[in-house]
């Protein structure tokens, strides 16, 4: 154990309620003691839950740990407590440029580049996101780009609902409340297409969610994500008759797979609008 | 086996925002063991997290996706959450609105791990 955790360990110790395990838990993570980490941060966290850098300690050993679907919604959470957290925006948008979603990156580490100016790795990070663009002369959009263009009005075509979606036609699909297809399609981690099979249980496995939800007086249900060994998938209904799921590969960040769904289900009910 | 369970899921209930959690038997919706915030209609709960893990196991089967290990149905007032424990038990948890879903994840997971 080196001098500076030792004396850590000894001032938590001492005051298990103080503030010291955010310096400790970082230098154990420094020193890659990823479990005594873990250990110190969730400690901090069940003390102090609403405390920002309690969840961006978290979040930092988490990603370490290369659990990133859970280290992405912590930095959420430490955003939407302190939307001016710059270790959030860096770990997001690291989380973001892993993902290969560099806009959503850029514009996260570019809110970091504003908070602390003076740090040249992170603006080296923004040039290279950039991939040579220009864009210390633009300013920093004020919301998170779209990812792909909204489907347009004029080009939804009544066959597909998904048009213009990542994952049209391998992950994402639409079925009635029969569980017959209505677009898109699915395929299994093997390349089969899988759209039949799953399309045949989905609508059942959505009004048993709708079930649990009202027996469980929990409100209305929004969405069931399931975490599988292969993939990430979501379950939602667009609209009261329809149900979609949408997969995603196993370990992107359960907010990312949410976002994904709905809008696909946003997609989903443009086009039904139409044909119906 | 309730003895032998219930410490397991106190650490579960000790968590901001949890209402409840349960270790249940997939096939049958059998209680094992519960640690329930008054409120909680325990049957209700047993029965809509082996009935909702049973659909969800059903769906990634016939798809290919691989064994769940993770569920969680969210709704406008709280959450639903099953991590399977193995062989034919689950570990289901019920939350409120604003709980540290990442933190609650994390726990369910290595609790699962522990019961397995």
């Amino acid at each position: 154990m080196t001098d500076d955790i030792r004396q850590l360990s000894a001032q938590y110790a001492a005051d298990p309620t103080s503030l010291v395990f955010l310096r400790l838990g970082e230098a154990l993570r420094h020193r890659g003691q990823l479990d005594a980490a873990l250990k110190v941060a969730l400690g901090g966290l069940g003390r102090y839950p609403h405390l920002p850098d309690a969840h961006d300690l978290y979040a930092r050993v988490l990603a370490d740990r290369h659990d990133y679907a859970t280290a992405f919604d912590e930095w959420d959470t430490v955003l939407r407590l302190s939307p001016h957290h710059l270790g959030a925006h860096k770990g997001i948008g690291f989380l973001y440029y892993r993902a290969g979603e560099p806009e959503h990156a850029l514009y996260h580490l570019r809110l970091a580049a504003e908070l602390d100016p003076g740090d040249a790795g992170l603006r080296a990070a923004v040039e290279r996101v950039a991939g040579g663009r220009e864009i210390w002369d633009t300013p920093v959009p004020v919301a998170p780009p779209v990812r792909e263009a909204e489907p347009m009005e004029a080009s939804v075509a009544a066959s597909e609902p998904f048009v213009g979606l990542e994952g049209a036609h391998d992950r994402l699909l639409l079925v009635d409340q029969d569980g017959l297809r209505l677009g898109g399609g699915l395929l299994g981690p093997d390349g089969q297409d899988v759209s039949e099979v799953a399309g045949a249980v989905l609508a059942g496995t959505a009004r048993e969610a709708a079930r649990a939800a009202r027996l469980l007086e929990l409100g209305e249900w929004t969405h069931l994500a399931l975490e599988a060994s292969e993939v990430g998938v979501c379950l939602l209904n667009p609209t009261a008759d329809t149900s979609l799921v949408a997969v995603m590969d196993a370990g992107l960040p359960a907010g990312q797979l949410t976002f994904f769904a709905e809008r696909a289900a946003k997609a989903a009910r443009t086009w039904l609008e139409r044909v119906r | 086996m309730t003895g032998q369970y219930g410490p397991l899921l106190e650490t579960l209930t000790r968590l901001r925002g949890i209402r409840g959690a349960m270790v249940v038997a997939l096939g049958d919706g059998l209680v094992v063991a519960e640690s329930l915030m008054g409120g909680v209609k325990g049957p209700a709960l047993a029965a809509m997290g082996a009935s909702v893990a049973s659909k969800a196991a059903e769906l990634a089967g016939r798809a290919g996706f691989g064994p769940p290990r993770f569920l969680h149905l969210q709704a406008s007032d709280g959450s639903l959450l099953v991590a399977p424990a193995g062989g034919d038990l689950v570990l289901v948890a019920i939350a409120g609105r604003d709980v540290p879903l990442g933190l609650l994840r994390l726990e369910m997971l290595r609790l699962a791990e522990r019961l397995a």
